[in-house]
């Protein structure tokens, strides 16, 4: 427990090297707050109240999102490139004699990451839209912790999403193209670029149901206080059923694969 | 060369081209769903929301199909690969173009022409001379004018070499900004990309005259016709900073 503690240590401290990179991603997601804080007021003016929000909780899910965009790695990269290059070049190898656990080691690494971005990406903007418009703060300060605890669980099974593609390297030598695709898909059926509630009918039901939904949606609701009492406890069951199943098809995987290796030149 | 090389990974090269392709497409089908409950945003219908669409992809893809790695020239500048592209005797920024130079994004670009297509079939354009001949002048001079801040962005990295993302804030910020309506935006912000960064005049200006409709801060509508003259406009800036900043460039290490 000790070393996996020190693992998400030494990547949180890793991330907060990159402080050009932070700061030119906190103005990045600035800019985009503002795009689609105006795409999202032109529509809700049209529309007041449409999916269950008013004005206000919109445009709080969109700078939710934009504090969330990095520290839940909804485009992929971090642990994921990083895991797929070790398994294309081979060094992977490497890392199955150690005795750690392998899925363990990198969730551990990501969640440290996500730490340091939740805090280094997510707080400024979110105080910048929360000055430049009128945003739906939790009233209650256990909003807050539910809040956060429901963001490590989008984490993980954000994470069980990324280890199951880059694990794909083992078959495919070049994620690159799959890596893209799943990112794609956690863009928009995270809610990212459309709450879920705004989906009609049908689709908007099935992408409710999605593990994806887990990443942003979720958390992002519970945020606006829409989940309470049981219905909390609903929300954080759906995102640990979704990480658990999704950890175990990642260990499955892993299992299959590892026994498929070729170490070369050993 | 790196045409070749992707095509080694067939089933990544149809990936990656398909989710180009879808990456565009997702973007698009979020605007229809939210069209699926209103009838008109900032007052465009759908084909008309789609013509901006269609353009700014078009436009974005031909700056991001032949210099959209400008993006990996922080990286060059830190693990000190740069040196390689300095000794050999082509010129830099044509060897960066080049370098992973991927088909795959072909995928953007036909996912903006297709939509480009499918809203001047559903839309009623008067179609005369002028906004016959600023169809391709607008996509044309907006792939310059994206091309030019791929190229500030990356002269850009010399100086800070992990900041590719402020370059991400401008080019696709811009491609997402320019798919809506200019009426949803305040009018600073329209103001801030007429005259200070002018990305107005990669779709915005043409296009609103191509429909027929006004400019929301008053410009009037042969100013869609200066967008060549924008373009050439940014090339200058562009191309001094990159000379500046391959001036500016040592190397890592001693």
């Amino acid at each position: 427990m000790r070393l996996y503690a020190a693992v998400a240590v030494s990547a949180f401290k890793r991330y907060a090297t990159y402080r050009i990179a932070t700061v030119a991603g906190v103005f990045t997601n600035t800019v985009f707050g503002f795009i689609l804080a105006y795409t999202y007021t032109a529509l809700w003016d049209e529309r007041p109240h449409l999916g269950g929000y008013d004005l206000s909780q919109a445009l709080t899910f969109v700078w939710l999102g934009q504090a969330l965009l990095a520290a839940t790695a909804v485009m992929g990269g971090g642990v994921q490139e990083e895991l797929q290059e070790r398994i294309r070049s081979g060094d992977i190898a490497v890392d199955l004699y150690r005795p750690v656990d392998l899925q363990l080691w990198w969730l551990a690494g990501d969640l440290g990451r996500a730490l340091f971005q939740l805090l280094g990406r997510g707080v400024v903007p979110l105080t910048l839209g929360a000055l430049a418009f009128r945003l739906t703060l939790p009233a209650s300060p256990l909003t807050w912790l539910w809040f956060l605890l429901s963001v490590t669980l989008g984490v993980c099974v954000g994470f069980a999403v990324r280890y199951l593609v880059a694990l794909a390297a083992f078959w495919l030598f070049d994620v690159a193209g799959l890596s893209m695709l799943s990112g794609l898909l956690c863009l928009f059926f995270s809610g990212m670029i459309l709450p879920l509630h705004v989906f009609p009918g049908r689709l908007g039901e099935v992408a409710r149901a999605l593990p994806w939904s887990a990443i942003l949606q979720v958390p992002a609701d519970v945020f606006l206080e829409e989940h309470r009492g049981a219905g909390l406890l609903w929300a954080f069951g759906f995102q640990a059923a979704w990480a658990v199943v999704l950890l175990a098809a990642g260990r499955l995987l892993q299992s299959v694969a590892t026994r498929k290796v070729v170490v070369q030149g050993g | 060369m790196w045409v070749r090389s992707t095509m080694a990974y067939r089933t990544s090269f149809l990936l990656m081209t398909l989710g180009n392709f879808a990456a565009t497409g997702l973007d698009f089908v979020a605007i229809a769903l939210m069209f699926s409950h209103i009838g008109s945003l900032g007052g465009f219908t759908l084909p008309e929301v789609a013509l901006l669409y269609g353009t700014t992809s078009t436009a974005f893809g031909l700056a991001d199909l032949l210099l959209g790695t400008m993006e990996r020239i922080g990286r060059r500048v830190r693990d000190g690969t740069m040196d390689t592209l300095l000794v050999r005797p082509v010129p830099i920024l044509a060897q960066v173009a080049a370098d992973r130079f991927a088909l795959r994004r072909l995928g953007r670009i036909s996912q903006g022409a297709l939509l480009l297509g499918w809203a001047l079939v559903r839309l009623d354009i008067d179609w005369t001379l002028d906004r016959v001949l600023l169809m391709p002048v607008m996509l044309l001079s907006g792939g310059v004018i994206f091309g030019s801040v791929f190229v500030l962005g990356g002269a850009f990295q010399f100086w800070a070499a992990d900041a590719s993302e402020v370059q991400n804030s401008v080019t696709y910020g811009g491609n997402t900004l320019l798919q809506y309506p200019p009426t949803i935006f305040a009018k600073e912000l329209l103001r801030g990309v007429t005259f200070v960064i002018p990305l107005a005049f990669v779709n915005w200006l043409p296009a609103l005259h191509i429909l027929g409709r006004p400019d929301p801060l008053g410009l009037p509508g042969w100013i869609g016709f200066g967008a060549p003259l924008v373009a050439a406009g940014c090339c200058a800036p562009a191309g001094l900073a990159w000379r500046a900043g391959l001036r500016a460039y040592r190397s890592t290490g001693s």
